[in-house]
């Protein structure tokens, strides 16, 4: 018997909206972000480090952090890359930088773009530092990215 | 048979329509400090974490990446489970073979979900897409076509439906994490909210909540050593049945998934007369007429005789058998937290704190999850190892 049909394939997109509370320990760390261009970490309590970006509480101890303390905004490049490759889902259009950043008097790092593309210009160990958005809205990318501090 | 486990904690977050002061993992936090609290243990006491969501409901997948941090789940054994509305009971069920294996001795399970964060309808229209995706209307809808069928079948009236309801959202208010709590709440209330899909009416379905709840099981030794009244599991049974609308004749009526499980658990524990022998319930009601649907499966009655039960009070509080002091999925429902509430609730039953909802004298209870008519759970808790 010949079993040859038409082979069918469905396409389609399905809208996800979202509406995600950052709640209030987050919340925080992006108004002062916002309003005083301030990065904001917090200690915990128990092992003393200073978890930045804000977190309400300790992975590592399990116990709520208390201390707000604020760092950087200069800080050591940790590590970096440089992406070449275009992607629809990428944040950005390639090339951009982005790397992992430990800011003065915080003990963990974030995660951020660096204005810097020429690969010949980063190197491990830096020193860099933030650059903040005109227009900030309470988001991550209130900062725009770190430099190099030359 | 795997070794004995036993519920030496629970803890919840107080459930409601928003939680804006806490993200995801924050509120997930919020359960799992109660538990360990509550079981006076610290997360160094936990050997393994179970996660239980319904994925997308928040517009998120992956949530043990999202989440697990939250359950303490850093650098230990944890994994996640996602079988829709059954995520809680599973999660448990889970956190149970975990500690009846023998592998290990301190299994805390955490169901969460914050349906404030999504769009459940945006998670249910990324289900099957060839057949029902482009037809059927969500939970809602799937709930209207076979509560149609089962009312013209069973007889059951609007009247019977909305004493549930009435029933429901009055005990909630004897429990303090409950999300809907309705004292003046009356039938004609319920019968006057509007039609959502035929027949169902807003006040007969479950709301959408966020909220976290998490277990702590314990094994023999340890639960006899660290808890006055631990909550035994004497039986832990799961049945998955079609997804497809079309396949099974009349869903509600039969509930076959929940017949076969709870025919199986009662076997293992030796129940004959459920009504007579359970000393409480904590059924997953997504709505009213589920919740006297699910006495027929669950054999409290003759098929047909849901509603007498509701009718002659047999199911409140004060009744032969009470289900639902806590209130139910019908007034608070966190999705994959709604069936580790059903289990939290009838281990603390058994813990003897369930405060103003405390029944006297909980020796053996019951505890079901739903999921969506494909998947049903059910365990029985006891006071006694066995
Ligand atoms: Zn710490």
């Amino acid at each position: 018997m010949n079993d040859h049909v038409e082979r069918m394939v469905l396409q389609g997109k399905v809208d996800l909206p979202f509406t995600y509370s950052a709640g209030k320990t987050a919340s925080r760390f992006f108004v002062e972000l916002r309003d005083h261009q301030r990065i904001m970490g917090k200690r915990c309590p128990r092992c003393q480090r200073v978890i930045v970006p804000a977190q309400l509480f300790c992975k590592e101890c399990f116990v709520e952090t208390d201390e707000w303390v604020e760092v950087g905004p200069e800080g050591t490049l940790v590590t970096f890359t440089i992406v070449y490759r275009k992607e629809n889902h990428h944040p950005k259009e390639a090339p951009f930088a982005y790397g992992i950043i430990k800011l003065d008097g915080a003990d963990t790092s974030m995660v951020h773009f660096l204005g810097e593309t020429d690969v010949t210009k980063l190197e491990h160990g830096m020193k860099v530092r933030a650059f903040f958005s005109e227009e900030r809205k309470g988001h991550i990318l209130d900062i725009e990215c770190f430099r190099p501090i030359s | 048979m795997g070794k004995r486990a036993a519920i030496i904690g629970t803890g919840q977050t107080n459930h409601c329509s928003t939680r804006e002061d806490v993200n995801e993992m924050e509120l997930v936090y919020e359960a799992a400090t109660a538990a360990l609290k509550d079981a006076e243990m610290t997360i160094k006491d936990i050997d393994a974490v179970v996660l239980a969501n319904m994925e997308l409901f928040e517009g998120r997948a992956l949530h043990d990446m999202w989440c697990g941090e939250g359950a303490g789940a850093l650098l230990k054994h944890s994994f996640k489970i996602s079988t829709g509305g059954t995520s809680g009971t599973s999660g448990a069920i889970s956190g149970y073979y975990h500690v009846a294996s023998g592998l290990f001795d301190r299994v805390m399970v955490v169901g969460f979900e914050k349906h404030s964060d999504g769009n459940t309808s945006a998670g249910m229209a990324l289900t099957d897409p060839f057949w029902d995706r482009h037809i059927a209307a969500a939970a809602i809808g799937n709930f209207a076509l076979s509560v149609s069928e089962y009312m013209a079948d069973r007889g059951v009236t609007e009247e019977q439906s909305a004493k549930v309801a009435v029933k429901a959202r009055r005990n909630a208010c004897n429990n303090p994490h409950a999300h809907l709590q309705m004292p003046d709440l009356t039938v004609e209330e319920v019968l006057e909210s509007p039609i959502l899909a035929y027949p169902v009416r807003r006040l007969e379905m479950c709301p959408q909540s966020d909220g976290a709840c998490a277990i702590i099981f314990a094994s023999e030794e340890i639960a006899k050593k660290s808890c006055a009244r631990p909550a035994w599991v004497r039986a832990a049974v799961t049945r998955h049945d079609h997804i497809y609308l079309g396949e099974v004749k009349n869903r509600l009526t039969t509930m076959r998934s929940l017949r076969e499980a709870a025919k199986v658990a009662y076997e293992i524990v030796g129940i004959r007369e459920p009504l007579k022998e359970f000393d409480v319930a904590e059924i997953y009601d997504p709505l009213t007429y589920a919740e006297i649907a699910w006495y027929e499966a669950l054999g409290f009655c003759k098929d047909g005789e849901g509603g007498k039960l509701i009718d002659n009070g047999v199911t409140h509080m004060d009744g032969e058998l009470p289900v639902n002091p806590s209130g139910g999925v019908i007034s608070t429902n966190p999705v994959g937290a709604s069936g580790t509430i059903r289990v939290a609730e009838g281990a603390l039953q058994i813990h003897g704190m369930g405060g103003k909802r405390q029944i006297p004298d909980v020796n053996l209870a019951l505890v079901t999850g739903y999921g969506v008519y494909c998947w049903s759970d059910v365990l029985v808790l006891s006071s006694k190892p066995g």
